[in-house]
């Protein structure tokens, strides 16, 4: 029998490091992505048939994404990588005698079924954003912070001419220096962090000189963008009839409440939020590996605790690009010697362990600092929809809890319908955990993404033995 | 300044898609949500419940509110699909099968 070596799902950082490193190795990989391009979402490229000649003007870290993209096409070239692209995985199913088979949707409307065998698999799934809702939140002209961004990298587009760019977090720099760069007046950056967390956290963000150049470098593109920054405020509605036209913002108290006499209003076409990312852990958890909170958990060689599943990036905890590439590179070394059948030395990557053990302890201080105001759920009206797919409102939210006693989301869930809709509830998740009340939970979903019933059936049919 | 002019951008040549019948232009490669961006259209869709207007949100096919008819298939993402010479965009009303 012949080995079908490594499946790497997803082609970001994480899981093109892993590839390289694997492949440089002598193992055969198959790169397994759901978008068109190499790069996922932080290395998203225009559209080939939209001749960019300079799309590192919309892009950091250039010359790490060109060593990643030719390294992947010589090794696709040379036949060690197969690239598969516009594949969209549902499930990873283990199977005891052949390793693993990976189930995906493709063509054009992601409806025929593809399966791709494999020994090991490399889980490099990334991350989404999240978004806690506030009235208003479901108007045209209110996008993600990143959903603004990959639509600007990928197809070359801005939302509207005027952008308020809202929320909290590392990523709403580069989505408000991104659309001023592009075309777009930011009429502010509205962040909830508080200055004086920042202070209280200055030794763990200044031990990566790195990172702090790089947010001075956006604070040097903000000034000549003339954006004008607002942290400790928040955005408390988003008003207009049939799409965006202004939003409500408001300063900050100490304790995380609305200053009610600072409320203001800003003209705007475009509202880009973001309050976070949540790691994509669905395949993860439909294979059995551990999940500690939302990260999929995993030890020193960036093994889960299933045998054969590793996993490397957002997926085990938002920590950006860097990191990624970090563990998808120790990743790919240790599959490379286990699948060789030896132990791995980790002192062949010790400096990467290093650089790995930093960027974590940095992220840990950037999610102390960029919290959501803590009394955001008080200005989310009972009008207000929280659950998009279902149209679910916080009333109906606070009527299961108060009125029908739900303790837990699931119950929620049942008495409302909040998270049973197209997207499962990845959106609206944390928002109607708020609202209610309930601790966040795991999410629990036995496939990635809608399956058409034919291609389920289907699945189970194996002809191998 | 656009982001077409920010990349130095040489699209190959605009093509002609529909949007309820009436013509837009599209770059190749460009997505249904990117080009009915261009022609300032954000919202394609009504809900199946208030009929209330929705476009793109996440931008990355995780949120599902950009679901627009194309050639007469509902419930296609706009953010992911990429349009060819022809194609017929709708919006779509409710869960799309009523008409």
């Amino acid at each position: 029998m012949t080995e079908p070596g490594l499946a790497v799902i997803g082609a970001g950082p994480a899981g093109l490091a892993a590839t390289l490193a694997a492949a440089a190795r002598g193992i055969r990989v198959t790169l397994i992505d759901s978008a068109t391009e190499a790069g996922g979402q932080f290395y998203r490229q225009p559209a080939p048939g939209l001749g960019a000649r300079r799309p590192q003007a919309l892009h950091h870290q250039w010359r790490a994404w060109e060593r990643l993209r030719d390294g992947l096409r010589a090794h696709v070239q040379a036949g060690t990588v197969r690239q598969v692209t516009d594949h969209h995985v549902w499930f990873v199913e283990r199977r005891d005698t052949v390793g693993f088979a990976v189930h995906a949707l493709t063509g054009p409307e992601q409806e025929q079924p593809a399966e791709i065998r494999a020994t090991a698999v490399l889980l490099a799934t990334g991350g989404y954003e999240k978004v806690l809702p506030f009235p208003g939140w479901t108007l045209p002209g209110v996008v993600t912070a990143g959903g603004a961004q990959a639509m600007l990298k990928g197809g070359l587009v801005l939302p509207g001419r005027t952008a308020v760019v809202a929320g909290t977090g590392p990523l709403l720099l580069p989505v408000a220096t991104g659309l001023a760069a592009a075309g777009a007046t930011v009429a502010a950056l509205v962040d909830s962090a508080d200055p004086k967390s920042f202070v209280r956290r200055s030794r763990a963000l200044a031990g990566r000189p790195v990172k702090v150049a790089e947010g001075a470098q956006y604070a040097g593109q903000l000034l000549r963008h003339r954006v004008r920054t607002l942290l400790h405020h928040t955005v408390v509605a988003a008003h207009g009839a049939e799409r965006l036209e202004a939003v409500t913002i408001a300063a900050l108290d100490r304790d995380g409440r609305l200053r009610q006499d600072t409320r203001r209003r800003l003209v705007c076409d475009t509202l880009a939020v973001s309050h976070g990312m949540l790691p994509h852990t669905d395949l993860a958890d439909a294979l059995g590996c551990r999940v500690d909170g939302t990260d999929v958990y995993v030890d020193d060689e960036q093994r889960t605790d299933v045998p054969g599943v590793w996993a490397a990036g957002e997926t085990t905890g938002i920590g950006g690009a860097a990191l990624s590439l970090t563990e998808g590179h120790i990743a790919g070394r240790s599959i490379a010697a286990r699948l060789a059948g030896r132990a791995p030395d980790p002192g062949e990557w010790a400096a990467a362990a290093r650089t790995r053990a930093g960027l974590r302890a940095f992220f840990t201080a950037v999610d102390s600092v960029y919290v959501p105001p803590a009394h955001w759920a008080e200005q989310v009206t009972d009008g207000t929809v929280v659950c998009r797919c279902e149209e679910v409102s916080a009333g109906a939210v606070r009527e299961a809890v108060r009125e029908l006693g739900a303790g837990d989301l699931r119950t929620v869930k049942l008495l409302t319908r909040a998270g049973m809709g197209w997207c499962q509830g990845r959106v609206c998740g944390p928002g109607v955990a708020g609202v209610a009340g309930c601790a966040e939970s795991a999410g629990r979903r036995p496939f990635a993404r809608p399956v058409p019933l034919g291609v389920l059936a289907r699945a189970g049919e194996t002809e191998d033995q | 300044m656009n982001p077409l002019e920010l990349v130095r951008a040489e699209p190959g040549p605009a093509f002609t898609v529909t949007l309820d019948g009436r013509e837009i232009e599209a770059l190749p490669g460009q997505t249904v949500a990117a080009a009915l961006w261009t022609a300032g259209v954000t919202s394609w869709r009504t809900t199946r419940g208030e009929g209330r207007p929705r476009g793109i949100f996440c931008g990355i096919g995780v949120c599902f509110d950009c679901l627009v008819t194309v050639n007469d298939r509902p419930n296609q993402r706009a953010c992911l699909m990429p349009l060819q010479p022809g194609d017929a965009i709708r919006t779509q009303e409710g869960t799309g099968h009523d008409d």
